[in-house]
C-alpha cells in the first residue's frame, strides 16, 4: 500500500471541536469526566461523554444544507474540513478532485428516534423535515454539497473496523488515479437510545461521540505520515472467533520497533479488551488507548485511533504506529502508519 | 495490469412477484404488478396504504444457521438469505474460500430497531428481547448471517448510499474483481418494508395514493416494495475453467454525487448523466449500443423529470430509439435493494431476450423523448444499462452484457 500519504487530520470529540482539543486530551492520557444523559421514563440518567458545544458556531452551519443537519453530520463536516484544510478552496473551485468516504454504525440516530416517536404518536403529522436527515448517507451528502464536489462518495456502515475499510478503499481509488485526494471520516452522535443499547451488552462502557477525519493523497510532498498498510478485515463468524480474528490481524502487522507506538481499541474493560490484549501481548512499546480517554464512539473512535497515530508521527514522537481495531461484533482490522520518507 | 472480465455465475432474487429467477423472469417479461394493502405494519393512519410485499416461504432452504439464530432474523435477513441461497446454488460455490461479501442497504433490519425503540419508550424497565433486537438490527449482522449460513468467513462490507446502495455494492464488487483484488465476491442489495421508511416517504407526500406509474404525465408518487438480489461475481477465466454457467457479464460502473438537494435531483440530471457516461466509458460502449435502459423511474414528479432529462441528454440523437422502462411499476421501490434487483432484471432480459414492460403507464410524460416499453416485447438485445439514484444525490449506473 506504500504510496499513499496523509495530508491532514481532523477531530471532533468529547474534548472539543478541533485537533488541538483532541491532542490536548490524548497527551494528558486521562479519561475525560463522565457526564450523564437523561433517559426518558426512568429517574436514573445514563452515563456518557458528549461533544461539548463549540466555542463559536462553526461557519459551515450557515450553508443552506447544514442548517438543520444532525449532530453526526456536523461532527463529520467539521472534522473533514479541518483535515482538508487549505485544500477546501481547491475542491470548491473544481481544481482538486475529491472523493468522500464516511463510516458510521449508529448514523443519524437522534433524528431517527425522534421521527419514529412522531410516527408512533401520529404518522400523519410526522415531520418531513427530519426524515431525509435520518438516511445514513446524509453526512456525506452534506459534505459533498458544501464542497461542491460531484465525485464518488460512499457511506460504509458497520462496526469500528469500518473506518479502516474506508482507508483501504480510499487508497484503492487514489492508486487507480480516479481522484486527486480522498477524505475518510468516522462519525457518530450521542443519544440515550444508543447508550441504553450499549448497556445491555456491557455496563462499564462509556459512550462517546464525535468524528475523526484523515485526508489522503498520493503525493508525499508536505505529508504528515504515510499509510504503510491496512490489514485484511477478519470477520467474526462461527469459524473465526473475535480473539482468532484479532490474532490474524495482529499477525499482518510488524513487531514493535523501539520508537513505535500502538494505538489500540481497548478501553480498560478486561472482558471486552481480552481479544485485543491477547493478540498484542508481545507488544512492549508505547500503547495509547483513545477510547479509554474519550469514550466508545465506534467508527469515530477508530478514526481517533488513526488520527492520534498520524499526529504522533507528524510531531516526531514516533517513527511509525500500528493501529489495532477489534470491533464490537463484526471484524478485526488494523493499519500501519509511518513517517513519510 | 490487465483488467479481468467479470461475470455473474449466480443470480438470486426475491421480490413481491416471488422467489427465484424463473418466477421473476416470467413476471417481468409480462409486466406483472404485485401491489396490495400493507400487512406487515399498521397503515391505517398513513395516507398511502399499499406496497409490494414479499410472501416469505414457510420452509426455508437448509443452511448452517441454528433454528434459534434463524428465528431471531427479521424479514430483510431472510429475503437476503433466500437470494444468496439461490445464487450460491447456481454458482456451485462451496465453503472453501473466504469470499468477501459486499452488500447495499438503506435500513438493514429496521423493523427490529423500531421494536426496540417502541419497547424502550413504552416499557422502559422491560429488557426482554432487547439485546437480540439490537444484535440483529445492525446492518453488518445481515452480512455475517450470510457468512455463517453458508460457511464463509470473508470480509463484510456494507454500503449505505440510500437508493443507490445495491448498485454501488454490485459496482464496487465488479471493480474489485475486475482489478484483481478479489477472485470472487458475493454482492447484492436488500431492504424490507418498515414503518419508519414508509412513514418517511409518506410525510414527504412522495408515496402514490393511486398506483405507481413511472414516466406517466399524471404520476403521483412512488410505491414501496421489498426484496433482495445477490450475485456471485467472478473472473471470466475462473468461471470458464470450472465450467460454471454464466448468467451475464458486468462491463461498466459509474458513480457520482448530485449536490443539488438532499432529496431532489438536479432538474437537468447532470450528475445522473455523468454516472451513465462513466459507466458506458468503462464498458466502452456508446449510448446507441445500449439496447435497454432499466430506469431508476420512481414515479415521483421530480425524479422522473430529472431522469428523463438525463436520459434524453445522454442518448442524444439516439434517444428516440432507446428502449427504457422502470420495473418499479411492478414491484415498487426496493430502496437499498433496488439497484441489485434491477441489475438482476437486466440480466434476465439479456439472457432471455425480452424487454420488461411497465404496463401501468397511461399517458407518457411529454418530457420523455425515448421509447418506454409498455407492452411485453421479445427482442434480441446485447447490452443493458441500469440506473439507481438515491437521496443525498448518490447516483450509480451499471452496464451489463449478454453472455453468448
Amino acid at each position: 500500500m506504500s504510496g499513499i500519504f496523509i495530508h491532514g487530520l481532523g477531530a471532533v470529540s468529547p474534548a472539543g471541536w478541533s485537533m488541538a482539543d483532541f491532542r490536548s486530551a490524548v497527551d494528558k492520557n486521562v479519561p475525560l469526566p463522565v457526564q450523564t444523559v437523561t433517559r426518558p421514563g426512568l429517574e436514573q440518567p445514563l452515563p456518557n461523554r458528549a461533544v461539548p458545544p463549540a466555542a463559536s458556531r462553526p461557519a459551515f452551519l450557515t450553508h443552506s444544507r447544514l442548517r438543520r443537519a444532525t449532530a453526526i453530520a456536523q461532527h463529520a463536516v467539521a472534522a473533514a474540513l479541518e483535515a482538508i484544510g487549505g485544500d477546501v478552496a481547491k475542491v470548491q473551485s473544481g481544481e482538486l478532485c475529491l472523493g468522500i468516504i464516511v463510516g458510521a454504525i449508529t448514523g443519524c440516530v437522534t433524528y431517527s428516534r425522534r421521527f419514529y416517536e412522531e410516527v408512533m404518536r401520529e404518522p400523519a403529522t410526522a415531520s418531513p423535515v427530519i426524515f431525509p436527515e435520518t438516511v445514513f448517507n446524509s453526512p456525506a451528502s452534506h459534505l459533498a454539497a458544501f464542497l461542491g464536489t460531484n465525485q464518488i462518495a460512499y457511506t460504509l456502515v458497520g462496526d469500528a473496523g469500518t473506518f479502516a475499510q474506508g482507508l483501504a478503499l480510499a487508497a484503492e481509488w487514489l492508486l487507480e488515479d480516479r481522484l486527486d485526494a480522498c477524505v475518510v471520516i468516522g462519525a457518530e452522535e450521542n443519544d440515550w437510545i444508543t447508550v441504553e443499547a450499549i448497556k445491555l451488552f456491557q455496563r462499564r462502557v462509556i459512550h462517546g461521540a464525535g468524528a475523526g477525519a484523515v485526508y489522503l493523497k498520493k503525493s508525499p510532498v508536505g505529508a504528515l505520515a504515510e499509510l504503510a498498510a491496512v490489514t485484511d478485515s477478519f470477520s467474526f463468524t462461527h469459524t473465526q472467533s473475535r480473539a482468532g480474528a484479532a490474532r490474524k490481524m495482529r499477525a499482518q502487522l510488524p513487531p514493535a520497533g523501539s520508537d513505535e507506538m500502538l494505538c489500540g481499541s481497548a478501553q480498560n474493560i478486561p472482558r471486552l479488551d481480552e481479544a485485543e490484549n491477547s493478540a498484542w501481548k508481545d507488544w512492549n512499546g508505547t500503547r495509547l488507548l483513545p477510547k479509554a480517554i474519550l469514550g466508545e464512539a465506534f467508527v469515530a473512535a477508530a478514526a481517533w485511533e488513526c488520527v492520534a497515530a498520524c499526529d504522533a508521527i507528524a510531531r516526531g514522537k514516533f517513527s511509525a504506529a500500528n493501529v489495532s481495531i477489534v470491533g464490537a461484533n463484526q471484524q478485526a482490522i488494523g493499519a500501519r502508519f509511518s513517517a513519510p520518507k | 495490469m490487465g483488467l479481468n472480465r467479470v461475470v455473474a455465475t449466480g443470480v438470486g432474487i426475491v421480490t413481491a412477484l416471488g422467489s427465484g429467477w424463473r418466477t421473476n423472469a416470467d413476471g417481468f417479461r409480462l409486466g406483472k404488478t404485485a401491489f396490495r394493502p400493507v400487512t406487515v405494519f399498521d397503515v391505517s393512519r398513513h395516507c398511502a396504504k399499499t406496497a409490494a410485499e414479499v410472501d416469505l416461504p414457510e420452509i426455508f432452504p437448509a443452511t448452517r444457521l441454528t433454528p434459534k439464530r434463524f428465528r431471531r432474523m427479521g424479514r430483510a435477513s431472510k429475503m437476503l438469505l433466500l437470494a444468496a441461497h439461490e445464487a450460491l446454488a447456481q454458482a456451485g460455490w462451496q465453503a472453501d474460500g473466504d469470499w468477501p461479501i459486499i452488500l447495499g442497504t438503506t435500513s438493514g433490519e429496521m423493523t427490529l430497531g423500531e421494536n426496540f425503540l417502541r419497547q424502550a419508550v413504552e416499557s422502559p424497565r422491560r429488557k426482554r428481547d432487547q439485546p437480540s433486537r439490537i444484535a440483529h438490527y445492525q446492518v453488518q449482522q445481515q452480512g455475517l448471517d450470510l457468512c455463517d449460513a453458508f460457511g464463509f468467513a470473508g470480509a463484510v462490507t456494507t454500503i449505505s448510499n440510500a437508493c443507490a446502495s445495491g448498485a454501488n455494492a454490485i459496482g464496487h464488487a465488479f471493480e474489485r474483481v475486475r482489478r484483481g483484488q478479489d477472485e470472487r465476491i458475493i454482492a447484492g442489495g436488500y431492504d424490507a418494508l418498515c414503518q419508519l421508511t414508509f412513514a418517511g416517504f409518506d410525510s414527504l407526500h412522495a408515496l402514490s395514493v393511486t398506483h405507481c406509474r413511472p414516466f406517466d404525465a399524471h404520476r403521483d408518487g412512488l410505491s414501496l416494495g421489498e426484496g433482495a438480489a445477490v450475485f456471485t461475481l467472478e473472473r471470466l477465466d475462473g468461471a470458464k475453467e470450472r465450467g460454471a454457467e454464466i448468467f451475464g457479464e458486468i462491463i461498466g460502473y459509474g458513480a457520482t454525487t448530485d449536490t443539488h438537494h438532499l432529496t431532489q435531483p438536479h432538474p437537468e440530471g447532470s450528475a445522473a448523466v455523468a454516472a451513465m457516461q462513466a459507466a458506458c466509458a468503462e464498458a466502452r460502449v456508446l449510448p446507441e449500443q445500449i439496447d435497454y435502459v432499466n430506469a431508476h423511474g420512481t414515479a415521483t414528479p421530480h425524479n422522473d423529470a430529472a431522469e428523463a432529462a438525463a436520459i434524453n441528454r445522454w442518448a442524444g440523437a439516439h434517444a428516440g430509439k432507446t428502449h427504457v422502462s422502470s420495473t418499479k411499476a411492478g414491484i415498487g421501490h426496493l430502496l437499498g435493494g433496488a439497484g441489485a434487483v434491477e441489475g438482476a432484471i437486466c440480466l434476465m432480459a439479456l439472457r432471455e431476450q425480452f424487454l420488461p414492460p411497465e404496463t401501468t403507464l397511461e399517458t407518457v410524460d411529454p418530457a420523455v423523448r425515448f421509447q418506454i416499453v409498455q407492452k411485453p416485447m421479445e427482442r434480441k438485445i446485447k447490452t443493458a444499462l441500469s440506473n439507481s439514484f438515491g437521496f443525498g444525490g448518490a447516483n450509480a449506473s451499471l452496464v451489463f452484457r449478454r453472455w453468448e
